[in-house]
């Protein structure tokens, strides 16, 4: 452990104890403050886990246990985007895997990852709730719908800032 | 001296005025998240910058979505003169024509547009009257009374088309029994897929007097297929925090929490600003319009979880913890969130609270069937002509709904199966359509209507690979609190992958019946106990097709050749 990476460490548990105080609704609980700093910093970085201990009254192991538990937390930071491609039954049956084959081509990934070039962070998601507009994708949760492999392949790849 | 109703309603009103019965036009969009998704917010931009640009006599809104989503970006203009004319599928760089044209020249554009509503139909030519289109008239708007109509941002607007009114009555006519007793008499059974007669539950929670009781709003939605829960909140959030207050009076509740996803932004924005407002004009906070009684509320984020709807599941979720069903008893009148007596509701069941206090018991029992009264908000895609959210009366048959409503297949040559009510029930083949939408008619015959989703597939679909995907989404969301579910759903996914590349082995069958059957015996929750209710409907309904394909005469599916499908790899540890 070197000087830079304890005072990385100090400068990141303060910017989560700003978070964490910084929540307005009446109710505060462990869940609550794990999506507030993942709302703010788009991913959870160990020291979350430590401070939301420390600021909720509760055991690492407590905090540890729900962060696991909810599939929208990560632990890495994210690419620049992220784009979610929605595989429930209705866009399914409207061609969501073809959708899914080519951004995994255009992305260069084979599975819920990064894009190497770090940009892209690809996920699939079970319902992005406009199922009248299948197959739909999303971008920051922004939600686009009447995808085709074409259009979704021109999403990521302006996504990656390549030429289409 | 006027009541602070009084005074609020004559704000209202006065806000109506403005947009409808004023010299200036009113150009609506239809948001939502459906509208987003079409690309409504670039439509709205750009009518507004017209608007401005031109110097146009006109006030532009995002309004709810009227929820014909197969016309969406969808804009209507209503003019001084009273007539409303609606343009479907509007793309952006059609504003400046239709402004200039229909707003400052006063020439509705008949050939662009698809239907008028208001005036006596002797300037819009030959266009249909909106509530002509079998989209619109079959529908009975109760939940949805306010879709296509308001801002849904905008709580005067609310308020001028009867809002709010309930709850005044309530509160300065009625007790608390007499509310239960008025939900009871209308026979308004829940809208989350058990359909328990609510007044009944309200009825559990109403007598306690502890201190501290709490009334919570369900919105997860985690059902793929299904939007009309977040619909609701996102189009009219305030027939919902209208709903969960009486809810609360009638139980003498002291909290209300609104429970939504993260992510889902547009629904979570429309619940904050709609809760922020209620406090700001004493719809909420102590001593609600004058009265005696105090309620609070607020907006609770749960993470990404479907079992987190589950009601015991989602109390846990509230209080911040992992979201794994409780054991029941005890049950949540007596002991919910954080052990205070709690009763928990779908948002449509609480939507339609504020009509049913409105109107009397008696308007809503005569609406529906027997079994079952009030309507149905149904939420139809897949291979639909007219894909949308639709408010039927309960009672009128599937077919009729995916004919008269839907338009029939829109692609391939017919409807050969259906997904209806989320991934834990059927899969509906044709010999079912004729079952009338109704709580007892549908569980005759081994269907749901469920969180109200239609999902409509035509003749090339593949039922093993459709299968397939559903029990990988059971299998993902299992929370992993009990071995049945969360192995048996992945022990059935492993079988019907099997299945999809003509791999499967000559006990599958009996094994994957096995397996369901252990799983409903041994899981705490409807995650586990309903996860074989899929396969046991498409068993029933397209078993000569599962033969097939256990037989290898099925072309694999999938885009793959190999009849693999991409999956998350991610387990609940």
């Amino acid at each position: 452990m070197t000087t830079a990476d304890t005072k990385q460490s100090s400068a990141l548990r303060v910017e989560i104890q700003q978070i964490l105080s910084a929540q307005q609704q009446p109710t505060i609980t462990i869940l609550s403050s794990l999506l507030a700093v993942q709302d703010s910093m788009h991913y959870l970085p160990e020291e979350a886990i430590k401070e939301t201990a420390r600021f909720t009254g509760e055991t690492t192991n407590e905090v540890w246990s729900v962060a696991s538990f909810y599939t929208n937390f990560r632990f890495t930071p994210p690419g620049e985007k992220t784009l979610d491609v929605c595989w429930g039954p209705s866009c399914h049956l409207l061609g969501a895997q073809s959708i899914l084959e080519s951004v995994h081509s255009t992305l260069e990934v084979s599975e819920e990852s990064e894009s190497p070039d770090g940009k892209v962070t690809l996920k699939y998601n079970t319902c992005l709730g406009a199922c009248a507009q299948g197959p739909c994708i999303a971008i920051d949760h922004r939600v686009f719908g009447k995808q085709t492999p074409e259009t979704a392949t021109k999403i990521a790849m302006d996504l990656r800032g390549l030429k289409s | 001296m006027p009541t602070p109703f009084e005074e609020l309603k004559t704000r209202a009103l006065k806000r109506w005025d403005e947009f409808t019965s004023g010299e200036k036009a009113w150009i609506r969009i239809g948001g939502g998240t459906s509208g987003q998704a079409s690309g409504a917010d670039s439509v709205f931009d750009s009518f507004k910058s017209t608007v401005e640009g031109l110097g146009a006599n006109a006030n532009v809104s995002m309004v709810g979505a009227m929820g014909l989503m197969y016309m969406e970006p969808q804009v209507d203009i209503l003019m001084p003169d009273g007539v409303r004319v609606f343009y479907g599928n509007v793309e952006p760089d059609e504003a400046k024509n239709i402004v200039t044209q229909h707003v400052n020249d006063g020439k509705p554009l008949l050939d662009r547009a698809f239907a008028y509503s208001g005036g006596d139909g002797t300037t819009t030519g030959s266009l249909p009257a909106l509530d002509s289109l079998p989209t619109v008239s079959y529908q009975e708007r109760i939940a949805t009374r306010n879709f296509g109509e308001t801002d849904p941002h905008d709580l005067l607007q609310y308020i001028a088309r009867g809002g709010y009114e309930a709850l005044n009555r309530a509160l300065t006519d009625m007790t608390p029994e007499q509310i239960v007793d008025e939900i009871k008499a209308s026979g308004l059974r829940g809208r989350g897929g058990a359909a328990f007669p609510a007044g009944v539950k309200w009825g559990f929670l109403a007598p306690s007097t502890a201190p501290t009781k709490y009334v919570l709003c369900n919105c997860e939605e985690g059902d793929p297929g299904a939007f009309n829960d977040k619909g609701i909140i996102e189009n009219d959030p305030h027939t919902l925090i209208e709903g969960l207050i009486i809810n609360g009076y009638a139980t003498r509740s002291t909290h209300g929490y609104v429970f939504i996803r993260t992510g889902h932004n547009l629904p979570i924005e429309a619940a904050r600003k709609a809760i922020q407002d209620a406090y700001d004009v004493g719809l909420l906070g102590k001593n609600i319009l004058g009265s005696e009684f105090s309620f609070e509320m607020e907006v609770s984020l749960t993470g990404d979880s479907y079992v987190a709807g589950e009601e015991t599941a989602l109390m846990e979720a509230i209080e911040g913890k992992r979201a794994t069903p409780r054991f029941k008893p005890p049950f949540p009148a007596a002991a919910g969130l954080w052990q205070k007596p709690t009763n928990i509701n779908n948002v449509k069941t609480l939507a339609y609270v504020p009509e049913i206090v409105r109107n009397g018991s008696g308007w809503f029992k005569d609406i529906g069937t027997e079994t079952t009264s009030g309507t149905a908000i149904v939420c139809l895609s897949g291979h639909i002509t007219y894909p949308g959210m639709y408010e039927i009366p309960m009672g009128m048959t599937i077919r009729d709904v995916l004919e008269k409503i839907g338009g029939g297949v829109s692609e391939g040559e017919r409807i050969k199966v259906l997904q209806a009510g989320g991934p834990l029930n059927g899969l509906l083949g044709e010999d079912a359509f004729d079952t009338m939408i109704d709580f007892d008619a549908m569980s005759e015959a081994g269907a749901s209507i469920g969180s109200g989703g239609i999902i409509v597939g035509n003749e090339t679909t593949n039922v093993v690979d459709l299968l397939r995907n559903l029990i990988a989404f059971n299998q993902f969301e299992s929370c992993g609190k009990c071995f049945p579910c969360r192995l048996g759903n992945t022990h059935m996914l492993e079988i019907l992958d099997r299945m999809c590349q003509n791999k499967a082995k000559s006990t599958d069958l009996a094994l994957i019946e096995r397996v369901g059957l252990s799983m409903k015996a041994g899981s705490l929750c409807g995650h586990g106990q309903l996860g074989f209710n899929p396969i046991a409907s498409a068993l029933k309904y397209f078993g000569d097709e599962i033969e097939a394909c256990l037989a290898g005469e099925l072309p694999t599916p999938g885009v793959f050749g190999d009849g693999t499908m991409i999956l998350p790899t991610r387990t609940r540890p």
